[in-house]
């Protein structure tokens, strides 16, 4: 039933659970105990919404941030990571195999304060020997939803 | 000047509901559950395919069969998941559609005054086709108390002399019915004692929900050989526009079916025949992931109906609901135009797929949830209001 749940409120966490319970054939109360068990599990680690900001008329500036560090001794990366993901404006921290250790996925109201927290926060840490900024200029698909085109549907109202 | 037109093809009766779907067609803003095809976009992986047959200039006719390497994957998919074991080479060939096997399989094996038997409710085009080859269609009415499946009785009810093809469309559409192993085990004893052919349209064989999972009837010791199996990808890869299916079967049925295509069809669409072929080797995932959750939307749709009242036996197999509209005190046409005025919801009215589907409408729940939603609140402040 986890897997299930989670399958529906991945894509759609405002999900009617009486529906939600209909169709996995069990009742409303054993999927909101299950949800609320995954919430204090920490299995669901919240709920967000996916928002095309740029449609709502409102200016976002993101950027992807290539991040090379030393690991610190004893710590790993987990220690460096830490002094960067708890930047607010840091949407989201991976560790990365390849050329680099992090990428690191920032959000700003404009390019200069996206500059100005690389070049004042992230690039003087005493363990980040080097960055680079990929500014995102357009999101065709975010979290498996394409943003640029709404589906229609195009069947014939009916058919037999 | 002369009559222009064959008396046969007159005195077919054009699909009675036409008007019903004029009237449809005038409504942009009616919402459908009346959809007979996949909501689903065909797997990318498929589309991408098919684009890359195109690049590569892939735009000539395939032999008349259809391509070497789709037969060869129609072949080990129907073992891998039936159990069928089909020659690639002589025992399958690829049409336009699951509709061109129908055609093309009734026009091999009729001669003229021969009997079809047709369970029905069922899918529009068998009767027309057995007509047209100057068989004689016999309706077998399936009975809602039994979930529309086919039983020994009514089969032996209607065998004749002149008796030569049952047709089994199961999964069905309209219904949802399905046939498991123990009622085709009756089938086909009757099937071989009375020496019938049979015309299995497993279209939406994929689409069977619950434990028992799909049989085929040609899987059944002695009925390959009088069996033609008919499937295709409209319904299970969500292909319709593609317009691909096969038809397999013996050897000698199949040369003779071979020859009315070749002349008349040619071959399949080349582009859809490449598609085709990815879509057998790796779209296990993404026929499992739209089962699942028609499957999802299919226990919804029946708890919606039978919590508003509606009579509806469980259908495990396709995308459709068959509920009985019987206690509201109209016929199934009244009951799908009035709705469709009064609140906006198109459902086809089960007289479409034979005279015995009066009393009955056919839902489809080839739609997300959320519009599934929608048009459910609205078929029950219609019922309520009645």
């Amino acid at each position: 039933m986890r897997e299930k749940i989670l399958h529906y409120i991945e894509k759609n966490a405002r999900i009617d659970l009486k529906d939600l319970a209909v169709m996995l054939e069990t009742d409303e109360a054993a999927v909101l105990n299950e949800l609320e068990a995954m919430e204090s599990e920490h299995i669901i680690c919240g709920y967000n919404s996916l928002i095309d900001w740029d449609r709502a008329g409102i200016e976002k500036v993101m950027a992807m941030i290539e991040v090379r560090v030393t690991p610190q001794r004893g710590m790993g990366f987990d220690k460096v990571a830490s002094r960067i993901y708890n930047y607010p404006e840091v949407r989201s921290v991976y560790l990365i195999s390849g050329g680099f250790d992090f990428m690191v996925i920032l959000e700003g109201k404009t390019l200069r304060e996206v500059a100005e927290f690389v070049s004042n926060k992230l690039s003087t840490l005493e363990s980040v020997l080097s960055t680079k900024t990929n500014f995102i200029l357009k999101k065709y698909k975010d979290y498996g939803t394409i943003m640029v085109e709404q589906p229609t549907d195009e069947r014939m109202k009916v058919s037999l | 000047m002369r009559d222009p037109l064959s008396k046969t093809i007159v005195g077919i009766e054009p699909s009675g509901i036409r008007k019903f779907f004029d009237v449809v067609s005038e409504m942009p803003d009616a919402i459908s559950l009346g959809v007979g095809e996949p909501d689903f976009d065909t797997p990318w992986r498929v589309r991408d395919e098919a684009i890359y047959s195109l690049e590569q200039g892939r735009t000539f006719y395939t032999s008349n069969s259809g391509l070497k390497e789709l037969k060869e994957e129609i072949s080990n998919y129907l073992e891998r998941k039936y159990g069928l074991s089909y020659d690639p080479y002589s025992e399958i060939f690829v049409t336009v559609g699951g509709s061109e096997a129908i055609d093309v399989g009734l026009r091999t094996m009729l001669d003229p005054g021969d009997e079809v038997l047709i369970p029905e409710p069922s899918y529009v085009s068998y009767k027309p086709c057995a007509i047209l080859t100057g068989g004689v269609p016999v309706p077998i009415p399936l009975r809602a108390e039994n979930e529309f499946r086919l039983t020994g009785a009514e089969l032996l009810e209607h065998i004749t002399d002149r008796t030569k093809i049952l047709i089994l469309p199961f999964p069905n559409n309209p219904t949802g019915a399905i046939m498991e192993r123990h009622n085709l085990e009756e089938i086909v004893d009757i099937v071989i004692e009375h020496d019938l052919f049979v015309m299995t349209d497993e279209i939406y064989a994929e689409l069977t929900y619950g434990d028992a999972g799909h049989v085929s009837i040609a899987s059944f010791p002695g009925m390959k050989e009088r069996t033609i199996y008919i499937n295709g990808f409209s319904k299970a890869f969500a292909m319709t526009g593609w317009r691909l299916g096969y038809a397999c079967g013996p050897r000698a049925i199949i040369e003779q079916m071979l020859k009315i295509h070749q002349y008349a069809i040619m071959c399949a669409p080349t582009t859809s025949q490449y598609a085709a072929v990815e879509a057998l080797r790796s779209c296990d995932d993404d026929v499992q992931a739209m089962r699942e959750e028609y499957d999802d939307r299919r226990r919804y749709l029946i708890h919606r109906l039978r919590e508003m009242g509606m009579d509806c036996f469980e259908p495990f197999g396709a995308f459709y609901a068959f509920p009985s509209i019987q206690g509201f005190g109209m016929s199934s046409e009244e009951f799908a135009e009035r709705l469709l005025r009064e609140k906006k919801v198109a459902v086809v009215p089960g007289t479409a797929f034979g005279d015995c589907g009066e009393g009955f409408i056919r839902i489809s729940y080839a739609y997300s949830l959320e519009s599934l939603k929608t048009a459910l609140d609205r078929i029950e402040e219609f019922v309520k209001s009645l």
